[in-house]
């Protein structure tokens, strides 16, 4: 066990950190959602796969590659969001907060039956872009360029809406809006139209991941389900609605689960569950949560 | 029962100035869920003028206030704010007619730091205040401006709740209890901001339990018990009221 082989324990490592990176994008997506609108995403997943798939068609259709894909699939799959806050939760918004609940998974249902329906679940091929292919040959392992650039990439991403939230005005009426919508309103401030852009916003996270994610794993209707649940575990260690906390428990239960696979790799598919029964008998609110 | 004593609303104006009468309510009844709480409330507020709202508790003060912003349940009568009608309107466009509102509970967010706090009402017109401006009237802030919005005491919390909605530029205040729970001292800092709040031409309508705070300052005082207006009491009535004021505060 303490035989420990560098080469294999990082390749690991890397691929907990890409891994990181993917759920802590979607983990920030649900965190920002679940922050302002208090509703629990279940359609993040779905959008994911969205993401994925509006880069798919637009290869395969409109020869758009996949530097496009990473601008047009969020702000598709941003729209289409939005058009489900206005439509479908705005008018159930007042009512227990089970219904919003409820809604969505049938939605990611929906959506997922319907992709499944038209592409069976086998899986779709998308080329890796050309610029990202080859990599670096490090000392102790090999480095693929498009693995990198994920975790650049993610790393870049989550910071930027960490930035915003924490230090702009944007953010400030975000989390002033998360505290007391009805007196933010009383100030002057259109608090429907920004819960809806938040909306938006947070499932165009999950798109952008999903256009990441179509070179390294295929498109397949069932991407997204796949992840969700796990997604969920990691919003919880991290903290409910907390920005930090969903981006940094996201790169480390990577990491974690990629340690696990080295050192025993039959727990690797538990251990962030694990990690989150402990977090919550430890510390209810999560790792980066604020007491109640 | 005393029958409510209010000013004869449905007369004509002879000149058309509708901007000198700020706040006009006219029968307004307000409900929270089912629970009917105003019933029948008329007032109004001229300009440059600092009118209380006078009662105990849950006679229905509070909930005016807050009827005016949109934030109780359902409500009807009519509220002209400036000249406009505000019933229909959606509650994200009413303080832009020139409305700051400052609640009971301060409502100070703990996400913000105390100057995140100050600049996060949207001005809604264009002669507020500068932060800076802000800062010299309340030297405190200036010094905590990096603090959490809610580590401030008491006091400082509520200059800092009603700061925020000077440096909008409103030029009607609604205030809900603000010398609650505050020292002595703080509240004689209160009324001299209010005091010169009024000489700066800005229209006051302040929900007061501290009679002794609103009797020197304002101009006039509407009683209210059970969600009616049941008495209006000018300044210059006072001392031939005052028994009865005592009967209604219970003081």
């Amino acid at each position: 066990m303490f035989d420990i082989n560098i080469m294999a324990l990082s390749g690991q490592l890397l691929i907990g950190l890409i891994n990181g990176s993917f759920y802590a994008l979607l983990s920030l997506g649900l965190a920002i959602i679940f922050g302002l609108l208090n509703i629990i995403n279940f359609t993040q997943g779905a959008m994911y796969m969205l993401g994925a798939f509006v880069a798919w068609f637009g290869l395969d259709l409109v020869g758009l590659d996949y530097w496009a894909a990473l601008v047009v699939a969020p702000v598709l799959v941003g729209v289409v969001g939005m058009l489900v806050q206005r439509f479908l939760l705005r008018p159930i918004a007042n009512e227990n907060h089970l219904y919003s609940l409820l809604l969505t998974i049938g939605l990611a249902m929906i959506i997922q039956g319907f992709f499944t329906h038209l592409y069976g679940s086998s899986g779709l091929p998308y080329a890796m872009p050309e610029a990202l292919k080859g990599g670096f040959r490090l000392p102790f392992m090999y480095l693929p360029m498009y693995r990198a650039w994920v975790v650049v990439a993610a790393l870049v991403v989550c910071f930027a809406t960490w930035w915003v939230i924490e230090k702009t005005r944007l953010g400030a009426y975000l989390r002033a809006g998360t505290e007391n919508p009805q007196l933010m309103q009383a100030f002057g401030i259109n608090v429907p139209l920004i819960v809806t852009a938040t909306f938006g916003f947070g499932v165009a996270l999950a798109a952008f991941a999903g256009v990441m994610a179509a070179p390294i794993y295929s498109v397949s209707p069932e991407m997204g389900a796949n992840l969700l649940i796990v997604v969920f575990a990691i919003v919880v260690i991290g903290g409910m609605g907390s920005i930090a906390g969903a981006i940094l428990a996201g790169l480390l239960m990577g990491v974690i689960e990629g340690l696990t696979k080295y050192f025993y790799p039959e727990a690797s598919s538990t251990v962030i569950f694990l990690v989150m029964v402990l977090v919550l008998m430890l510390k209810p609110a999560g790792l980066f949560g604020k007491e109640a | 029962m005393n029958k409510p004593v209010t000013l004869p609303l449905s007369q004509p104006t002879a000149a058309p100035k509708p901007h000198r009468e700020k706040v006009r309510i006219s029968d307004l009844h307000a409900f929270y869920g089912e629970s009917h709480i105003l019933h029948g409330i008329d007032l109004r507020v001229m300009q440059g003028e600092l009118v209380t709202l006078l009662g105990r508790n849950g006679s229905g003060r509070s909930t005016t206030l807050r009827a005016i912003m949109k934030m109780v349940g359902r409500r009807s009568g009519s509220i002209v704010i400036n000249g406009t009608e505000t019933l229909d309107l959606p509650a994200h466009r009413i303080a832009h007619l020139g409305l700051g509102y400052c609640p009971e509970e301060r409502g100070i967010f703990s996400s913000l730091n105390v100057e995140e706090n100050l600049r996060l009402p949207p001005a809604v017109r264009s002669d507020g205040m500068t932060v800076e401006q802000i800062y010299e009237m309340f030297p405190n802030l200036y010094e905590r401006r990096f603090s959490q919005g809610t580590r401030l005491s008491g006091g400082e919390q509520q200059m800092l709740a009603l700061a925020r909605i000077l440096r909008t530029g409103a030029n009607i205040l609604l205030l809900d209890e603000i010398t609650e729970g505050l020292a002595p001292v703080i509240v004689k800092r209160l009324a001299e901001v209010l005091v010169d709040l009024k000489r700066r031409g800005l229209t006051i309508l302040l929900v007061e339990q501290n009679f002794r705070f609103a009797a020197p300052i304002a101009d006039r005082h509407y009683v209210m018990e059970h969600g009616h207006i049941v008495e209006e009491v000018a300044a210059h009535e006072l001392e031939a009221k005052t028994g009865l004021l005592k009967t209604y505060l219970g003081v």
